[in-house]
């Protein structure tokens, strides 16, 4: 195929009628600061575990409020519950006890 | 012999009998479950002289309730009336009878029923005595009573703002408490009416009572009533929370002997958690109450749940795990690890994978081997200003020091603890384990509490761990010089984690002292609040955070201080939110304070040798 310097991403949609957001609404019922998020990215940079992996605690808030939770559990169980993205938040956001609750419905499959 | 009994003492009978028979199968089971160490340790100490201390805690604690005189002495008294008016009221009961019979094995039911079985009025000087003794300790426990009854009612007479919300269990078993006594005083009045063989208080009160009821006839039935409450109550103890009164004595035999709540739930933690008295002091200290936060997750409910089996994990994880709680206990009860170990139960299975850590090794600086090695802690990393001076120190003292989490830091696994998952920061600890052991270093310095009190207690790392408060309070020294030189006055905060949690008050003060005048404040040691950045409240709201936060540093504000002191960087962000004066770690004070000249490093400046102050 001839390199012409860019390429075509395959389109792509966010469909949330049919994605599973089971886990957005078990978090939000035990952590209400949740939906406080605004995306800013402190929590990534601050991250302790980031500076070995690619973790990135945005982006996992961001794929499980759309319902993307494929590879979930590979993601989380990087991380070391430090508490700097939780310190560091400009909203407040809970995101040690997010983190905990996302561990805990994908250790209770099923339950949550 | 048999000329001592009536139908009414076989409600008692029952309940003396099935009581006991209902707690030596749980204590059996109990004492199964303790892990073999435990019985090892019961055996080396059984015949020791930890078994008498252990008798002399019983009375001093069970008995006399030492520790809740220091709470309150009000309070402290309403225990002690009960408990050893009661106990008394037993032994001096017991040793009238034996007057009668010349027998120590009487029938059991006897001594509690003495003033219907031996109706004669009491001749000798030694019988008369002992007759207005037991009305004097039926007198003694009725004040306590009242005072109780008054506490229900108006908690702050005993010193208390809030009193614990009993379940119903343990209100019938209270209310059957509360009637012995009157029910007692009513049977042995009304006999005294038409026997004589009262003392100073059932004597005239019985024939006070003759004239309004027919209190002959009566009598009976009050013996009856008497019995019945007291077998009920006898009945009720295992299952409500004065199952803590024979519980109690073996806790602390088995605490003498070295029997210590550990990582796990065992035997002993089930005697711990039997053990609450639900007596609710621990409510008050609570921050989380005092700011209006949670009124429901205090230790006696976390611990009532727990032993009703309906202990939540949402109830367990709202908990800032200072140990406020753990200080005031009076049955000493290990709170927080009791509660730790719940939250393993609810967490432990989480999934974790550090495998990404397997390969990694710190960029190795020019220096090989140190002598120190410093770990900052993830904490400090988001107040920089802490490692700034800490490495500004290291540098002035010429010391070979290696800074370990300088940029890949890996967490040591304390907040993964406090969230219940052990399993999961074990591998977290062992990654640094290998890390720190692999240096060759022999003291490790850290600058943060959380880090520290589990280096201390999870890592086995037989190398000395110091605080940067140790380690500073080691090397620094006042100038002479600088002696008269007024210094800033300073208002010093403990950590929970470096304080209750480790134990450490006076190094920091010792350090403080060379350098500034420490104020003292109402709330220290000890007694110390929370910051209330605590990572151990999982779920705790940001805005109720702030509730303690400001709270806390309102406390600390002392006018007369210039600055307010801490050895922890959580501590040091919380509290400087809301503080209208400077908020310092005492690192930066030393730093700041090295350069004016004030202090100087107490160590030999001999380049890449180990300094003489720092023992190994």
């Amino acid at each position: 195929m001839k390199d012409w310097g860019y390429k075509i991403i395959a389109a792509r949609q966010i469909d949330l009628d049919s994605n599973d957001l089971s886990m957005a609404d078990y978090i939000s019922r035990h952590e209400i600061s949740f939906k406080w998020c605004i995306g800013c990215g402190s929590c990534s940079a601050t991250c302790t575990a980031a500076q070995f992996t690619d973790f990135n605690p945005r982006k996992v808030n961001l794929l499980i409020q759309r319902g993307e939770t494929d590879g979930l559990k590979n993601e989380i169980s990087k991380c070391m519950m430090c508490g700097k993205c939780q310190i560091i938040c400009p909203k407040g956001v809970n995101t040690r006890n997010i983190i905990h609750h996302i561990k805990r419905a994908l250790s209770n499959v099923g339950s949550f | 012999m048999s000329a001592h009994f009536n139908l009414f003492v076989i409600p008692f009978c029952a309940g003396i009998t099935i009581l006991p028979l209902l707690l030596l199968w749980r204590y059996v089971k109990w004492f199964r479950q303790l892990t073999g160490e435990d019985h090892e340790k019961i055996r080396n100490k059984l015949l020791s002289i930890a078994s008498l201390k252990a008798f002399k805690e019983v009375f001093m604690e069970c008995l006399i309730h030492r520790r809740i005189f220091k709470v309150n002495p009000l309070l402290g008294y309403m225990h002690m009336s009960l408990a050893f008016g009661w106990f008394l009221l037993i032994v001096v009961g017991k040793f009238e009878t034996l007057y009668y019979t010349h027998d120590v094995a009487n029938e059991i039911y006897y001594p509690v029923f003495f003033r219907f079985f031996e109706p004669s009025p009491h001749e000798s000087m030694l019988l008369k005595f002992l007759n207005a003794s037991m009305d004097f300790l039926l007198f003694f426990i009725f004040t306590g009573l009242m005072l109780a009854i008054a506490k229900r009612f108006y908690s702050r007479i005993t010193g208390l703002k809030k009193i614990t919300k009993h379940s119903t269990t343990d209100r019938l078993s209270l209310t059957t408490l509360w009637l012995i006594f009157p029910l007692r005083l009513l049977a042995e009045s009304t006999t005294a009416s038409y026997t004589g063989n009262g003392s100073f208080l059932t004597q005239p009160f019985g024939e006070f009572l003759a004239t309004i009821i027919p209190a002959k006839q009566f009598s009976i039935v009050f013996w009856w009533m008497y019995s019945t409450v007291l077998g009920t109550f006898l009945l009720t103890i295992p299952f409500s929370r004065y199952m803590h009164i024979p519980t109690e004595i073996i806790l602390i035999f088995l605490r003498n002997y070295g029997i210590r709540t550990g990582n796990h739930y065992s035997g002993f933690s089930e005697y711990e958690l039997q053990s609450c008295s639900r007596c609710g002091i621990c409510i008050d200290t609570c921050q989380m109450n005092g700011q209006k936060i949670s009124g429901s997750a205090q230790m006696v409910y976390f611990l009532r749940d727990l032993r009703s089996n309906i202990l939540t994990p949402e109830l367990s994880e709202n908990c800032m795990m200072c140990g406020k709680c753990n200080d005031i206990c009076p049955v000493a009860i290990d709170l927080t690890q009791q509660r730790l170990i719940q939250r393993k139960n609810h967490s432990n299975n989480f999934p974790y994978n550090f495998s990404y850590l397997g390969d990694f090794n710190p960029e190795e600086p020019e220096r090989t081997s140190p002598d120190i090695i410093y770990f900052a802690g993830c904490m400090s990393h988001l107040s920089p200003s802490i490692i700034h001076s800490m490495i500004k120190i290291f540098k002035a003292a010429n010391l070979n020091y290696l800074f370990l989490d300088e940029k890949d830091s890996i967490c040591c696994g304390r907040p993964l603890k406090l969230s219940g998952q052990f399993e999961a920061a074990k591998a977290l600890m062992e990654s640094n384990k290998n890390l720190i052991i692999s240096s060759g270093a022999k003291t490790l310095v850290t600058s943060c509490p959380i880090c520290y009190k589990t280096f201390k207690e999870d890592y086995d790392l037989g190398i000395r761990i110091l605080h940067h408060s140790e380690f500073l309070a080691e090397i620094i020294n006042k100038r002479k010089s600088a002696i008269k030189t007024e210094g800033l006055k300073i208002v010093y905060h403990d950590p929970c984690e470096l304080g209750r949690g480790s134990g450490i008050y006076e190094q920091p003060r010792i350090l403080l002292e060379k350098f500034s005048k420490l104020v003292p404040i109402n709330q220290e040691k000890e007694k110390a609040l929370c910051c209330g950045g605590s990572l151990g409240n999982l779920s705790i709201r940001v805005d109720e955070r702030e509730k303690i936060q400001k709270a806390t540093a309102d406390v600390l504000n002392s006018p007369e201080a210039d600055c307010i002191a801490t050895s922890c960087p959580m501590c040091k962000k919380s509290i400087a939110q809301y503080s209208g004066k400077p908020v310092k770690d005492i690192a930066e004070l030393v730093a700041a304070n090295l350069e004016t000249g004030k202090i100087i490093i107490k160590i030999k400046k001999q380049e890449d040798k180990v300094p003489e102050m720092i023992e190994f």
